[in-house]
């Protein structure tokens, strides 16, 4: 009996490219659709047909417009997988939520109308999901059936995209043909497309290896809180709460606390109430020490060897996801894991042109839904991995410290 | 010996992940965000089953420690009285606070008017929203999930409120990888959703999984009830049956516990938590599709009432 995992996607598409209809087409033939909502959708629908694109819609604007304004999760399952489904806006001013969708994803489908081809959205998905290193990318070319089934239209769309992708440094590309609204190929193998002869778009979202993080790793343990229930029963306990991030972490190691470096060996590993000799990520942890050292929420516990650098100085790439612009010489807080400290915005490098992928110097600032680069110096030291090493020690926030407004998702870049 | 040159993945002497774990994990992740950015958060328990396995993961979170959080209850007057035995017995069980907002006390003093279908559902956002002023309460835990409706499905885990604790839809904050942003302007607060990547059904297994005891009312019994819109509504004090309304009596029982004026139970011989299990995997209904009245009344019953406030 094999465990059932779970697997996190996303889907984007442009406007009108059928992505709310694919993703309705997904979960009704793979029987995911109660009857409940089935009826509501053929209610609100105005053919006789139902509506697919309703299953997904769900807020009055969305509806009213025809188009998707935010992420919607979705969750599904086939016998093999538990899915959770991002399913993200296509439309431009809506690109950070593509963002939001793609942080957390194993895989992300791309969504194009094979009668328009690869167009600026298209780019901005595809760039959006190589630099926040999504595992797997699958190029869906909808609306096979307007274009007369052809392999040649589809060939060449897989052609500019691949090319395309492969400069941002995209993981390898499954393309698949599809009509979502006749179900070609999305759950059901098309019967109108014999030169294909690859899986529909279900069998590799069941067949395709979730990817996590390397388990042999050395651990990253981010302190969120420290138990101490100062009770009868547990008068000297202090324990420090957190998520194993990456990596595993055991009972004996000698581990490294970060800003301070303190050096002290785990005694305990408590899996939410019951002691463990191991355990690994992304598992919720209380890990308790052998020397009584001063730890706060926000710092790092690491172990072994390949400590990550202490720095003031980070340089990442940057998704710019709110309106007002981000500016050099900007004064920000910087979130990573589980500290957040001062920063300040010391240089925008460049900013990245989707249309070529050449980069723009020195832009000055960066405006909502841009790609760049920054450089960043805080008030305090922080431990940083690489993102392509570790998404979650590898990531930060610069957020407004005037209203809590989150300014840009940045992910460290690898040498500095 | 520790001269071991290569540690496979089976004896290294950890267990695989169940989903389970993972989606406990990720829970208490979040439960413990709040504890340590937050000055006052509060738990919303109302007695079902969702609430009671979100006080289940805060409970493990700080272990052995007590949970830093008290809970909130907002009581329709129409609550059903073995979820309110319930709720009182773990709060003492776990020698924790209980604040309790009244819809009854709101309308006995004029401020809320009985609706004419009798339903008190929307008339929770009132007291709850000036509950959480009046305790200054920045973050407020409820059990919602994604799966349970459309509008939920679009729910960021940190969902923003402004003081008058309406949710905007289209001025959510982007939420990146797992970190979550949760600062706000005073009188401002977030709502935190830590089931919202939780299905009916995990909630389910891990209920099996950890032996929690629930309220009576979710296993099979027999219940004096009348068919209201295609429901099964219990009989009782709150208001019905009307005229033309008989009742009968019926094994059922609950999937989801709310306002007895509008949740609804199910035909089922299910009394035990293997059975129910068995019942969820094999409905071709959805939860609240099954039972509940008021998400009925619009296509975005949830939307606008979510937007006033409600959780």
């Amino acid at each position: 009996m094999t465990t059932i995992d779970t697997l996190r996607f996303a889907t984007a598409g442009s406007v009108d490219d059928g992505k709310s209809t694919l993703v309705g087409r997904l979960l009704h033939d793979s029987k995911s659709i109660l009857t409940d909502q089935l009826e509501a959708v053929t209610r609100a629908s105005a053919g006789d047909a139902p509506d697919l694109a309703l299953l997904t819609d769900g807020l009055r604007a969305e509806r009213e417009q025809g188009i998707t304004i935010d992420v919607a999760y979705r969750y599904f399952a086939t016998p093999r997988r538990r899915f959770i489904l991002a399913d993200t806006p296509g439309h431009v001013q809506y690109t950070r939520n593509m963002v939001t969708g793609a942080s957390t994803a194993d895989l992300a489908i791309v969504l194009v109308d094979a009668r328009n081809g690869v167009v600026e959205q298209t780019r901005r998905h595809a760039a959006v999901a190589a630099l926040l290193r999504v595992p797997h990318v699958v190029l869906a070319v909808n609306k096979m059936d307007l274009v007369g089934y052809q392999e040649s239209v589809f060939a060449a769309i897989v052609e500019e995209f691949t090319a395309y992708a492969a400069r941002l440094g995209a993981p390898e590309i499954t393309a698949i043909p599809v009509s979502a609204l006749l179900g070609d190929n999305v759950v059901e193998p098309s019967s109108h497309m014999d030169w294909y002869s690859g899986p529909t778009i279900l069998e590799h979202l069941t067949s395709v290896r979730a990817e996590h993080d390397p388990h042999r790793e050395p651990a990253r343990v981010p302190v969120q809180y420290v138990i101490r229930p100062q009770t009868a029963e547990h008068p000297d306990y202090r324990g420090y709460a957190g998520q194993i991030v990456r990596g595993t972490l055991r009972v004996g190691e000698r581990v490294t606390v970060l800003p301070g470096g303190r050096t002290s060996t785990v005694t305990a590993i408590h899996e939410l109430g019951r002691p463990v000799d191991a355990a690994r990520s992304p598992r919720s942890v209380t890990v308790l020490l052998r020397d009584d050292i001063d730890i706060a929420r926000g710092d790092l516990i690491v172990s072994g060897d390949g400590a990550p650098a202490l720095t003031r100085s980070i340089d990442a790439t940057v998704c710019h996801v709110a309106d007002r612009p981000l500016t050099v010489g900007q004064r920000v807080l910087l979130k990573h894991t589980t500290r957040t400290v001062k920063a300040i915005v010391e240089a925008i490098p460049s900013r990245l042109n989707l249309h070529d992928l050449s980069r723009h110097p020195d832009p000055g600032q960066l405006v909502a839904n841009d790609i760049g680069h920054v450089r960043v110096r805080t008030a305090e030291p922080v431990a940083v991995d690489a993102y392509a090493d570790s998404r979650r020690t590898g990531s930060f926030l610069l957020i407004d410290p005037a209203d809590g407004t989150t300014f840009a998702a940045c992910m460290v870049e690898e040498s500095r | 010996m520790t001269t071991v040159a290569k540690v496979s993945e089976e004896t290294d002497g950890l267990h695989t992940l169940s989903h389970l774990d993972a989606l406990e994990s990720e829970s208490v992740h979040i439960v413990r965000e709040v504890a340590g950015e937050f000055e006052r958060p509060v738990i919303l328990f109302s007695g079902g089953k969702d609430s009671i396995v979100m006080l289940r993961l805060a409970l493990k979170a700080f272990a052995p420690a007590a949970v830093p959080f008290t809970l909130l209850h907002v009581d329709t007057g129409h609550n059903f009285p073995e979820v309110l035995a319930y709720r009182d017995r773990t709060v003492a069980a776990h020698g924790l606070r209980l604040h309790v907002a009244s819809v009854q006390e709101y309308i006995d003093a004029g401020t809320l008017r009985e609706r004419p279908d009798g339903t008190r559902n929307p008339l929770q956002t009132l007291p709850l929203t000036e509950k959480i002023q009046a305790e200054r309460f920045d973050a407020v835990f409820g059990g919602g999930r994604r799966d349970e409706e459309k509008a939920r499905a679009k729910e960021r885990i940190f969902s923003l409120r402004d003081e008058f604790s309406q949710w905007d839809p289209r001025r959510q904050r982007p939420e990146l990888w797992q970190l979550y942003n949760g600062r706000h302007a005073p009188g401002e607060h977030v709502r935190v959703f830590p089931l919202s990547n939780w299905t009916e059904l995990d909630i389910w297994q891990y209920i099996a999984r950890e032996r929690i005891e629930l309220p009576e009312i979710y296993f099979a019994h027999e219940r004096e009830v009348f068919s209201r819109h295609g429901m099964w509504l219990t009989a009782g004090e709150w208001g019905g049956p009307k005229d033309g309304e008989p009742t009968e009596t019926r094994l059922v029982r609950y999937r989801t516990v709310g306002d007895m004026s509008c949740t609804g139970a199910v035909d089922s011989d299910a009394t035990t938590l293997d059975a129910v299990i068995a019942e969820i995997t094999a409905s071709r209904l959805t939860e609240r599709g099954a039972t509940r009245a008021d998400d009925k009344m619009s296509e975005a019953a949830m939307e606008d009432r979510k937007r006033e406030g409600y959780f």
